[in-house]
């Protein structure tokens, strides 16, 4: 009854990431708990939203480049080696979806992150087919957007790998058996469940947030009213956490939930 | 309305061109009866006119001159005789027969000859005698004539013409006619038509075209023009609602929202407080913009546009997904949750918007129905004229029957549950999707609780 949902759904999980391990707890965190830099270009004309946008990333730990229209976007976007481009809609000049379909068009896989305030359904199809690989909607929180940039960025570095055996510290998950262990203990998990852990493992040490897991894990693009997300989060949890002394499933307030070893 | 206009129209310029046709087949069956009753009657003179002469032939055969003066006397004398007879010398002097006069009019190569009766009696219509005869040359120089007085003849072509060109000119009147007060007609009704637009043009909204429940072309057009309007205003009405609702609904919000900073502004002292004032502020702006956001996928739903990216939607599969969801939350709420899905219906539709409309239906029997209650999320097919359905039933309050419509407003909210977290739009995006698929959004007493069933319509055979 209602757990009989076929795998291969989420955008994010299907791009197999094999090195679930490396990115530990380094002591000191940044801002938001990413420990990895990675260089990013923001394509923003609005000068106050773009500030905000490249004081926070930098905080983060980040290098951020910025330029403010679509013809520097262009030219720094194709010359220099990005992990992640940020990039508005509307911009002067030219659309943000012109520019990244002549990037992609040029043979460019950076991952993009559209930032828009034209939210609707249509729009967001439309970004994506353009080439984008996430699309958020203005305004947002910026633990929202660290947490999808973070994961963009986690993607391309593993994007060549193809894996049947996610491990993150002493938790294992079997892909193709569909088992899971922790140590020595063996998990029984849901089929949601399972996708849920798959999702937080490919990410593992990155804060995903809700609507990732919705979007990710079940594939759908609205906010839902009740903490329905939150039940499924603490429900895995009581299965992966409960009888061990340190936690794997961190909340992070504000923003969502960090796997960690 | 300058009359010239009517000279412009299609109408009038179809009506002319079958005025024109019907004009050349009537001239056409004119002629025909013209020509089977007056050319008869003239036939039939010619006919009689050879049978005399052949009578006349045979007497001079027998018995020469005298015997034919004597038959021609004889003839001459039966009273109101219409056949002409006379003999006479070769100096056309008459011998005997019943014309006075040989004409003086020459005759054509066949002998025949046509000429006025000098001492005809006068006709009381004033016309004279006419006669048709043909002449011959006995031997001897002696001239015999026979023929026909046609006055009668003519007389009845002439009626016969007559009534034919009547004919012809009420036929000619009465399709000008005809054809000028349709054109009118269909004229005036376009004037209407175009009148009431211009009315509407110039603001009287509310203004609807005059239908005549005809069922014809120009009646459909006013119905469908009517219809437009219709939904025009529909739409007008709704955007005043949602300016009139976010004016109040999203001023309300704000004015606390600022308020609440002028007091920390003026009232808080540590960082503890500035910060948790902060986090209030945020939380109230992400409030408003759960608002702002849900209006604006209602106004997408509403706006239709949509409805030409829609795809199949395999209804059961989304709302497996959508219990799958949905079960834990229900369960850690203290409902059981149980979905009832046996068939698997498709639906023609936008997937995320109607996975939206079963996620806020199942959040709202979520945040109504007390612990211990029972949500269910069902699937049924079409049976029937009812197409494809998904119901979503608690054992909740439930909505009392006569605020059933008005919960599907923007902003409207039971008195009842004020106090819980929402802000009135979750059933209004329901209703605009149901709307935007052409389903129907049903509610019904569940005994206890809430049933709302989205009704999709019947899916094409393909």
């Amino acid at each position: 009854m209602g757990g009989g949902v076929g795998g291969g759904m989420g955008g994010g999980m299907g791009d197999g990431t094999g090195e679930g391990q490396s990115r530990e707890a380094s002591g000191d965190r940044p801002f938001f708990g990413y420990d990895g830099a990675m260089k990013i270009l923001v394509i923003e004309d609005d000068a106050q939203a773009a500030a905000y946008l490249v004081k926070g990333l930098k905080e983060s730990g980040h290098v951020v480049d910025h330029v403010a229209d679509g013809k520097d976007g262009l030219f720094m976007a194709g010359s220099e080696n990005y992990d992640v481009l940020i990039v508005d809609r509307m911009l002067p000049g030219r659309d943000g979806l012109a520019i990244v379909e002549i990037l992609r068009g040029a043979g460019t896989t950076t991952p993009v992150l559209f930032l828009s305030a034209l939210g609707s359904v249509d729009d967001r199809v439309r970004g994506l087919r353009a080439g984008g690989d996430d699309y958020l909607t203005k305004p947002y929180a910026f633990s929202e957007l660290l947490a999808r940039v973070e994961a963009l960025g986690r993607r391309k570095s593993a994007a060549e790998v193809t894996t049947t055996k996610l491990q993150v510290g002493e938790l294992e998950m079997d892909l193709l058996a569909r088992k899971v262990r922790r140590g020595a203990k063996q998990i029984d998990l849901l089929p949601r469940e399972f996708r849920l852990l798959e999702y937080l493992m490919r990410h593992a040490g990155n804060v995903v947030t809700r609507t990732m897991l919705l979007e990710n894990v079940w594939d759908y693009h609205f906010d839902p009213q009740t903490n329905v997300i939150d039940v499924h989060v603490a429900r895995l949890r009581q299965k992966i956490d409960r009888d061990f002394p340190t936690p794997m499933i961190h909340t992070v307030r504000g923003a969502g939930y960090c796997l960690r070893a | 309305m300058p009359d010239l206009a009517l000279f412009r129209t299609t109408t009038f310029r179809v009506a002319l061109l079958y005025l024109g046709l019907f004009l050349a087949s009537v001239l056409v069956i004119l002629g025909l009866i013209y020509w089977f009753t007056a050319g008869f009657i003239e036939r039939q003179t010619d006919e009689t006119i050879a049978a005399e002469i052949a009578g006349l032939r045979e007497q001079y055969r027998q018995r020469r001159l005298p015997g034919l003066i004597e038959v021609v006397n004889a003839r001459s004398a039966v009273p109101r005789t219409s056949t002409l007879y006379l003999v006479a010398t070769p100096t056309f002097t008459p011998l005997a027969g019943n014309l006075s006069d040989w004409p003086d009019d020459e005759p054509d190569a066949e002998g025949w000859i046509e000429f006025e009766i000098a001492d005809a009696p006068e006709e009381p219509d004033g016309g004279s005698h006419e006669a048709r005869a043909v002449v011959f040359t006995l031997p001897g120089g002696y001239h015999l004539l026979v023929g026909r007085d046609t006055m009668e003849r003519r007389q009845f072509q002439d009626r016969v013409l007559i009534s034919l060109a009547w004919a012809l000119l009420l036929t000619v009147g009465l399709g000008a006619a005809g054809g000028v007060l349709i054109s009118r007609n269909v004229m005036h009704r376009i004037d209407a038509i175009n009148r009431t637009t211009r009315q509407i043009m110039s603001g009287a909204l509310q203004e609807r075209m005059a239908v005549e429940n005809n069922g014809d072309e120009l009646d459909q057009l006013a119905g469908n023009l009517n219809a437009m309007l219709d939904q025009i205003e529909h739409l007008m009405v709704g955007m005043r609602q949602v300016t009139d609702s976010v004016a109040h609904d999203l001023r309300t919000p704000l004015t606390r929202l600022r308020s609440r900073l002028e007091i920390t502004l003026v009232e808080a002292d540590t960082p503890d407080e500035y910060r948790s004032a902060i986090q209030e502020a945020i939380s109230e702006a992400d409030r408003l913009l759960g608002i702002f956001g849900a209006l604006l996928s209602i106004a997408e739903a509403e706006a239709g546009t949509m409805q030409r990216s829609f795809q199949k939607v395999a209804l059961s599969d989304l709302a497996r997904q959508m219990a799958d969801l949905y079960e834990p939350a229900a369960e850690e709420a203290g409902l059981s949750f149980v979905s009832d899905i046996r068939t698997e219906p498709e639906v023609l539709g936008n997937q995320q918007l109607i996975a939206q409309a079963i996620a806020n239906l199942l959040d709202n029997a979520l945040k109504y129905t007390p612990a211990g209650g029972c949500v269910t999320l069902t699937v049924s097919g079409q049976e029937g004229e009812r197409g494809p359905c998904v119901s979503v039933s608690d054992t909740g309050p439930g909505i009392p029957a006569e605020q059933r419509e008005s919960v599907l407003r923007r902003f409207v909210r039971l008195e009842a549950s004020r106090s819980s977290p929402g802000n009135g739009l979750g059933l209004s995006l329901v209703d605009a999707v149901a709307r935007l698929h052409g389903a129907r959004l049903e509610m019904d007493d569940n005994h206890p609780g809430l049933i709302v069933s989205l009704v999709f319509p019947r899916m094409g055979k393909e």
